[in-house]
């Protein structure tokens, strides 16, 4: 198995590994660097129940998230969202668009060396609330901004 | 194989501005053609590296869209210094391209 493993590594990503790999169920072989993906998160379809995957029980609202979002969509296949912390020892980011059918949209670990900001571009199917979750120190912060979406964009 | 990222990557101050533009399809496993529902196809994981050390570690759903653009800044960075992305979708293919640091204008 490990040998199979080192093998896959090696070729990072040539097709034949791949198929052997995903052969053997290693297909999971990439997260020797990344954390696994937190299916029980991406899975939840009601934004409490994904606030309970990423372990916060309770949010403190904060002004010191900054969500820069347009505050009307034309598209909403491609919403441009950016989140900068300014909460010292910022550990991950969230960003969970409320009204999808799978709210979250993408959670970032922000390790040491890495700036406590990220953007990037999300689908939104309605208008709904974007909402930051940000994790400093073992607590969870939060911040929202409303987004409405003219053309949905989960077709 | 995939097709390359567009990586930049631009020094300001000591804080390295990174962009990066990949190509996936990011299908949402909901989308309808002629010949039935296209399945789900989107980049899981994301891993941006400085100088082979992780600064920043995502996961990411179906809901990013098609042809991610991620945007990041690296503390602690100089000219030369090596940028990496490396990401990994649902179907196990993956892509890692490497861009050295620029100084800003």
């Amino acid at each position: 198995m490990k040998q199979l493993r080192r093998n896959f590594l090696k070729l990072s990503g040539g097709a034949g590994a791949m198929a052997v790999a995903a052969a053997a169920g290693l297909l999971k072989a990439g997260s020797a660097w990344a954390a696994p993906w937190n299916k029980s998160a991406f899975e939840s379809k009601a934004v409490a129940d994904v606030q309970k995957s990423l372990g916060a029980a309770t949010l403190i609202e904060s002004k010191e998230i900054t969500i820069t979002a347009p505050d009307i969509a034309e598209n909403g296949a491609t919403v441009p969202v950016a989140v900068t912390s300014k909460i010292p020892n910022t550990q991950s980011i969230s960003i969970i668009a409320e009204n999808n059918p799978f709210p979250l949209a993408a959670s970032f670990d922000i390790m040491p060396g890495g700036d406590s900001y990220v953007s990037t571009r999300i689908k939104m199917g309605k208008t709904s609330d974007v909402r930051a979750i940000v994790k400093a120190d073992g607590k969870f912060y939060t911040a929202a901004k409303e987004v409405k979406v003219t053309v949905g964009g989960c077709g | 194989m995939a097709d390359p990222m567009k990586i930049r990557a631009t020094l300001q101050g000591d804080t390295a501005d990174v962009r990066i533009l990949m190509r996936h399809p990011m299908e949402t496993g909901t989308r309808k053609t002629s010949s039935g529902v296209v399945p789900l196809h989107f980049i899981q994981s994301v891993v941006v590296q400085h100088n082979g050390k992780t600064v920043l570690d995502a996961q990411w759903s179906q809901a990013i869209s098609q042809n991610p653009f991620l945007g990041v800044r690296v503390k602690g960075a100089k000219v030369g210094d090596k940028i990496s992305v490396t990401w990994t979708d649902n179907k196990g293919d993956k892509r890692t391209d490497e861009v050295a640091v620029s100084a800003g204008s």
